[in-house]
């Protein structure tokens, strides 16, 4: 499914087209993006999900001026990058996959060195060292920090210019329980203060409670986007689970259905009914041959499974599926 | 801009091997310069006559060992012995087979005194060499450990524009660099004029010496700014310090012990042109003569003389600044076109 999502005068993220195709002399060419579209809406918490190899990293890298494009069009607060990235980059923090830190250095030394580069008032590393949970350890060297309190520096690096926008890649990466939640609270809370969040993460339950709106890449190219709940909508394919007061009349009621019109799969306690436009067609028809509905509910669908549906990625008994073995989707 | 240069030089100055690298420096012509101190010694007078004294005394000791060999083979004739193998002829009666006084350069047993005038412009060669090396080190390390550690690639977030990210921290570096050969210069060149005045000689530094000096340092720095840049370059282009260190081991083996052995079984004439060294010492001597002893070249005076093939201090510059040149621009051009992944 391909979503339509309008740009609107608020993007603070547009990408339209986005082409680049890696070349080796060894492996050839392989193409990461394949004409990549994706638009971010200013304030919101937008999630950027993609199997490994889809071409996630290759985007934020584009966009963020460390990767030149083959082609495509990128705007960021609404000046055209690469070209006019250095006039924006002062607006936007940005970690890109795992951290990375020179590991002789404090993280006080690593936040200071960079408030330098990017002239903000050394004030700021303190507070960003505060906000992250990092003050206790903030003069202990990088090298003896875990992953997890990698991660909390870098994004405490993103923040450090207390930016417009802030691109996080698979920021709860090596966190704790406690971690994640902390950091899905900070998300919300630089949400709520106008910040606008795009985060990419494999942890879609986590996706699913904080963000407003996703995009799904797949193979170098947009499978889905929009609002969390309209891309669940979109694939939940408006089923009902219909279960009845006698499961031994489970048969008769799928026949019934069926000749109604409807598509039913029957499954031992219940019948999974699609292509009826309101649940209460279901209940009136079955009653009309004194069938009686016990539960009807519509089916719901989350993030994890519509991501496997897109992505062609779910796993498969007796398969070993490798790394960019996606598949196509039909639209 | 500012900002970048600040936190450029903070982060040079901040880390451990540039700290160890300096403290290393620091000892090593400290150490050089106090073992010249305490070995040379000024010779006055009493040295004088002490060594005249050494000279007489070898000289008598000589003297006497002659007096006993002539002894001991006039001895050996007379028993008939065949003396031909252990004495010299005539048993060393012959006129100046006997030890000459002025065979006894008292000289030889002065102590070493160092001579500023005459002697300082080696320690300039040996200075900009150890600085040299201080500087590749640095300079490798510097941006190498940058791009190793992503700490590069986080600069880059910050500031887009790459090159001038990569001219702030070249000139930071050379920047630094200099600093420290001039300070370390200024002392260096104290120490041993200390040394010359209070422990040796200063000869007569008229404004000509003093000129000489100056210009073979900054030909010495010249050295220490290239060899600091082509350390920048290469660990820019391989992204990783270990880039710089393996080609100079690699240049080093192929140029100072490949190529020799290649040329000379190969009988190729001035061998040493192809060289790398032959340069740095052209640079340092302002001429350096390569001679090819097979060729005969016959003078005036009827003597036989090598051909002869002179490098100059140009052509050093040239053949370093040509190098240090293409190795900048490589790593220029990667830095504005390489994917940062």
């Amino acid at each position: 499914m391909h979503t339509q999502y309008v740009v609107g005068v608020t993007a603070v993220l547009e990408i339209e087209g986005l082409r680049k195709t890696y070349r080796s002399r060894r492996k050839g060419a392989r193409r990461a993006l394949d004409g990549f579209d994706m638009v971010v809406e200013a304030g919101q918490v937008h999630g950027f999900l993609g199997p490994n190899g889809s071409g996630k990293t290759t985007t934020l890298r584009t966009l963020l001026g460390l990767i030149r494009p083959n082609g495509g069009r990128m705007a960021i607060l609404g000046e055209e990058v690469p070209a006019r990235l250095s006039s924006v980059a002062g607006r936007v923090g940005a970690i890109v996959e795992s951290p990375q830190f020179f590991p002789h250095f404090s993280a006080q030394d690593t936040l200071s060195l960079l408030a330098d580069a990017g002239e903000v008032p050394q004030a700021r590393v303190a507070e960003v060292l505060e906000l992250v949970g990092l003050r206790d350890r903030a003069k202990e060297r990088v090298k003896t920090y875990s992953l997890g309190m990698k991660q909390r520096l870098a994004v405490a690096s993103a923040l450090l210019k207390n930016p417009q926008l802030l691109i996080l890649d698979e920021p709860a990466n090596g966190l704790d329980p406690g971690g994640i939640r902390e950091m899905r609270d900070l998300m919300r809370q630089l949400s709520a203060s106008g910040m606008t969040v795009v985060l990419s993460s494999h942890i879609l339950g986590e996706v699913q409670q904080i963000c407003d709106s996703v995009t799904i890449i797949s193979l170098g190219r947009r499978v889905a986007s929009g609002p969390v709940a309209e891309v669940l909508a979109q694939h939940s394919g408006g089923g009902v689970v219909v279960r009845l007061e006698s499961a031994g009349d489970l048969s008769s009621a799928a026949q019934v259905l069926v000749a109604a019109g409807a598509r039913v799969d029957l499954k031992p306690d219940h019948l999974l009914v699609t292509g009826v436009d309101k649940p209460a067609w279901v209940t009136r028809t079955l009653a009309g041959r004194e069938l009686y509905v016990s539960e009807l509910a519509p089916v719901t669908v989350d993030l994890e499974s519509v991501f496997l549906e897109l992505t062609g990625t779910a796993p498969v008994a007796g398969q070993h599926r490798q790394v960019d073995q996606s598949v196509e989707v039909p639209a | 801009m500012k900002g970048l240069i600040k936190a450029e030089v903070r982060r040079l100055v901040k880390r451990r091997i540039t700290r160890l690298m300096a403290v290393l420096l620091v000892l090593g012509l400290g150490a050089i310069a106090v073992a010249f101190t305490v070995g040379s010694q000024k010779v006055g007078p009493a040295q004088v006559a002490a060594a005249e004294a050494e000279a007489q005394r070898q000289y008598e000791e000589s003297l006497r060992w002659h007096e006993q060999m002539v002894a001991d083979c006039e001895a050996a004739k007379a028993r008939g012995e065949d003396i031909t193998q252990r004495f010299p002829p005539d048993c060393g009666n012959e006129p100046g087979y006997a030890p000459q006084r002025e065979q006894f350069d008292a000289s030889w047993n002065l102590p070493y005194e160092f001579h500023f005038r005459e002697q300082f412009g080696v320690f300039i060669s040996i200075f900009a060499g150890i600085v040299a090396l201080f500087g590749f080190i640095v300079g490798a390390s510097y941006v190498g450990a940058e791009w190793h550690t992503g700490g590069m690639m986080n600069l880059l977030l910050w500031r887009p524009r790459r090159l001038s990210v990569l001219f702030t921290k070249l000139g930071v570096l050379l920047g630094g660099v200099l600093a420290v050969t001039v300070v370390l210069g200024a002392l260096w060149t104290a120490a041993f004029w200390f040394i010359g005045r209070y422990d040796g000689q200063t000869g007569k530094m008229t404004q000509g010496a003093w000129e000489s000096f100056a210009l073979s340092g900054a030909r010495g720095a010249g050295l220490v700014l290239a060899v600091t840049a082509v350390a920048f370059g290469l660990a820019s282009l391989g992204r990783h310090t270990a880039m710089a260190l393996g080609v100079a081991v690699g240049v080093g083996v192929v140029s100072e012990i490949g190529m020799r052995i290649a040329l000379g079984i190969a009988e190729i004439r001035f061998a040493d042109r192809w060289v790398l060294s032959t340069y740095a010492l052209a640079w340092f001597e302002k001429r350096w003569e390569l001679q090819d002893w097979r060729a005969c070249n016959i003078s005036f005076s009827g003597q036989c003389e090598p051909d002869m093939f002179v490098v100059t201090w140009q052509q050093s510059a040239l053949v370093f600044g040509v190098g240090t040149a293409a190795v900048l621009a490589a790593a220029i051009w990667l830095m504005r076109s390489r994917d940062i992944t």
